[in-house]
């Protein structure tokens, strides 16, 4: 149901975006900071808001890193850990807050998060968490010591391996009994959520984070390729190995969910077998699946009262609620697929498989965030000289670090979820409308015509000139706009906390000092923009000034 | 159903489930079913046949079967969640725990070689930076030594020079044919 808004993005926003930032970071061959600041001066505060967003995504992304390594090292147990719940204390039956909900998320928000029931209340640091996030910022620092000609060579690894893990997860995902429900599920279209702009915002979001716009982090891998390169054909072939690669793992994740989902209600039909069973002393084998609904209804005409007493327990099995509980968020991610492996025959493999496959894409995207950082760094003189190439990277590396310890508290997730939601989203698409906008009508587009026909000697088709100039800034205003009419007829700001006496997540509101940060987090990217230009305003009427009274 | 009662007594006697004394004169028949059902469910009760019609206690059949309760499930090939006793809740049996947890063996491997790969570099990284250093140097020293011993004019060594032949320099060779002969 995704697919049409997903595609539609894809040609609109994605495709042309793309060709423009290569072709912006092929032609001035400086990082983003300095690109802009050739384009216009006015615009280096646009280079800026890159790096600041590329930095709080590093902050906090590295900490998905961190869990998939937790993850990974616990799946080397037989049974795994979160198949099934611990005991309690004096071991008559299963730790109590287990009971209420099942094992993975009890696995989850317990022994991996150890989560506090609210924001306010922070808990300590938990090691074993601090300890994941160290190793993670090792490998990435291991991987980023010598600068962007080695990142390239450990791309070939982290880009191929997840396409063969998914070539098995394929494999295995469709000969899973009940796959065929999820598939069925993904590709019926839903015409209700077409017409909720949330599904087209979560499309555009979506396509933007894959393909990396807005980040810095491709007008900086761009300045290191030769000023002949078809950044064109790279643009269009990139798109459409990204979508086939998003289809493609959403065909295999939607096999897994759908076979997670056959197995949760196939258990709920036999747990109301078993109670009706036991109730009413059936023969073994009499109540089954097909019939359960006609024995439900002789059982209720027969023994009216003992159906009643027991009816609040009997639970209506659907396979479509199963289906339906959305899938989002990266918390859910770790729950659905431990919880899909832990059925599967050698779940260690799978599991192992898996989070292997997650930890290749969580240190790709980190290569790329870190990249966008370092290349501003080392480009300016002023630092590049003074230290090597190593210690920035060290230094990098260590300062995310220590801040993503916070991550690692017991109220952790809260902030992450903060950063997840806030620190990228409305920056992102800020940036790229100015980043279109600019190019457009700053740069002038015919100079940016001449600019690529040098380049790669051919000029762009009216296409590609159409969707720059007017539907790409067009569509990004009309997500602008949807995103803040929701924000304002929703009013305040919440977020869901576990509570462990309940079992489940509820709905809270976000204290004070909360709100104050995700504002921070909104303004320090955004502002960047319009305070870069009114500072180079104010350097050249310095300058005009002190030539003036000079001469 | 018989081969349940003869099963219950082999398990409560071949194990001693009961005294030592009731063993000995225990049957077959001192387990009665009652109460049997399509659902292959019963009651059962455990008779002592040395004091006639008299039942052994629920607590003593419910404390030995709650003891033995694993063997019991092995002689029926059945587990604790197909064979239940109804009022006796299984004891559950701890999962494994090794000394150290296996997640700090594997994330103790991975560390170091991760760590091993970093101080790799870094060295070579130095060791690199020098190599280039000393090249520099030792260039800069070869230059020194040369000016000491030769005699150097504009940077030339002298013995290049060729002083008598002398050099023509085509710039001003083609002047000849511009200015005018006298």
């Amino acid at each position: 149901g995704f697919l049409i808004p997903y595609f539609i993005m894809l040609i609109a926003e994605g495709m042309p975006l793309l060709y423009l930032e290569l072709a912006v970071g092929q032609r001035m061959r400086q990082g983003s900071i300095g690109a802009w600041k050739i384009i216009s001066p006015y615009l280096c505060g646009v280079g800026v808001a890159s790096v600041v967003v590329s930095f709080f995504l590093s902050m906090y992304y590295n900490v998905i890193n961190a869990w998939a390594f937790w993850y990974l090292f616990h799946s080397f147990q037989d049974p795994l850990p979160w198949a099934t719940c611990p005991l309690n204390s004096n071991r008559t039956g299963y730790d109590e807050e287990c009971e209420k909900t099942s094992s993975t998320q009890y696995f989850w928000y317990r022994q991996t998060l150890n989560i506090s029931p609210s924001l306010e209340a922070s808990g300590s640091v938990q090691w074993e968490q601090a300890l994941c996030l160290t190793l993670a910022w090792l490998v990435v620092y291991l991987c980023i010591l010598r600068g962007t000609a080695s990142t390239g060579k450990v791309v070939y690894v982290t880009a191929s391996l997840p396409y063969c893990v998914l070539i098995i997860y394929l494999i295995r995902g469709l000969t899973l009994h009940g796959a065929v429900n999820g598939l069925i599920y993904m590709f019926t279209p839903k015409l209700e959520q077409l017409s909720n702009p949330k599904a087209w915002i979560s499309a555009a979001t979506q396509i933007f984070f894959s393909l990396g716009l807005g980040f810095g982090s491709l007008i900086a891998f761009a300045s290191y390729n030769e000023s002949s390169n078809n950044c064109e054909r790279h643009a269009v072939i990139v798109s459409l190995i990204n979508s086939t690669t998003s289809i493609f793992a959403s065909i295999v994740t939607f096999s897994i969910y759908g076979f997670k989902a056959t197995f949760n209600y196939e258990s709920c039909l036999n747990k109301v077998i078993l109670l009706l069973m036991n109730t009413f002393d059936l023969e073994e084998g009499s109540l089954t699946a097909d019939n359960l609904s006609e024995m439900k209804d002789y059982l209720m005409a027969t023994h009216p009262q003992e159906y009643a007493q027991l009816s609040p327990q009997l639970k209506n099995c659907s396979l479509e609620a199963e289906l339906d509980t959305a899938v989002q968020g990266t918390g859910l991610a770790f729950i659905v697929y431990s919880e899909a492996i832990k059925n599967m025959e050698v779940p260690q493999l799978y599991s192992v498989l898996y989070f292997v496959m997650l930890l290749m894409l969580g240190i790709g995207s980190m290569l790329g965030n870190t990249a966008a950082i370092l290349t501003p760094l080392t480009d300016s003189r002023a630092i590049a000289t003074r230290f090597p190439k190593e210690v920035i990277s060290g230094a990098v590396c260590f300062i995310n670090c220590v801040i993503g310890l916070i991550f690692t508290m017991e109220a952790g997730n809260y902030w992450f979820d903060i950063f997840n939601d806030y620190a990228a989203t409305l920056s992102l698409l800020l940036i790229v409308l100015v980043e279109t906008i600019a190019v457009c009508y700053i740069y002038g587009i015919r100079r940016f015509e001449k600019d690529l026909y040098t380049m790669i000697g051919r000029k762009p088709n009216w296409y590609w000139k159409l969707m720059w100039a007017f539907a790409s800034p067009l569509l990004i205003i009309s997500l602008f706009i949807f995103y803040l009419t929701d924000y304002i007829l929703t009013g305040t700001l919440q977020y869901q906390a576990w509570d462990a006496t309940q079992g489940q997540l509820v709905t809270k509101d976000y204290p004070g000092h909360a709100l104050a940060v995700i504002g921070l987090l909104v303004a320090a990217s955004t502002m960047c923009i319009p305070l870069g230009a009114l500072v180079t305003f104010i350097r050249k009427r310095l300058k005009r000034e002190s030539v003036s009274t000079t001469a | 159903m018989l081969s349940f009662a003869s099963q219950m007594h082999r398990m409560l006697s071949k194990y001693g489930l009961v005294s030592k004394q009731l063993w000995e004169i225990m049957q077959i028949s001192n387990i009665l079913l009652c109460n049997v059902t399509d659902r292959v469910s019963f009651w059962f009760v455990v008779t002592d046949s040395s004091e006639n019609v008299t039942t052994v206690p629920g607590s003593e059949v419910e404390a030995a079967i709650r003891m033995n309760r694993n063997r019991i499930n092995s002689a029926f090939l059945l587990s604790d969640k197909t064979l239940q006793f109804l009022k006796i809740t299984p004891t559950l049996s701890p999962p494994v725990e090794p000394s150290t947890p296996v997640w700090l063996i594997v994330f103790g491997v991975v560390l170091c070689l991760i760590l091993a790969g970093i101080v790799f570099l870094v060295v070579a990284g130095i060791r690199q930076r020098k190599k280039k250093n000393k090249e520099s140097t030792e260039r800069e020293n070869l230059e020194e030594k040369c000016e000491v011993t030769i005699t150097v004019e504009n940077g030339i060594p002298c013995e290049a020079l060729d002083l008598k032949a002398g050099h023509i320099n085509g710039v001003f060779a083609a002047d000849n044919e511009r200015f005018t002969s006298l």
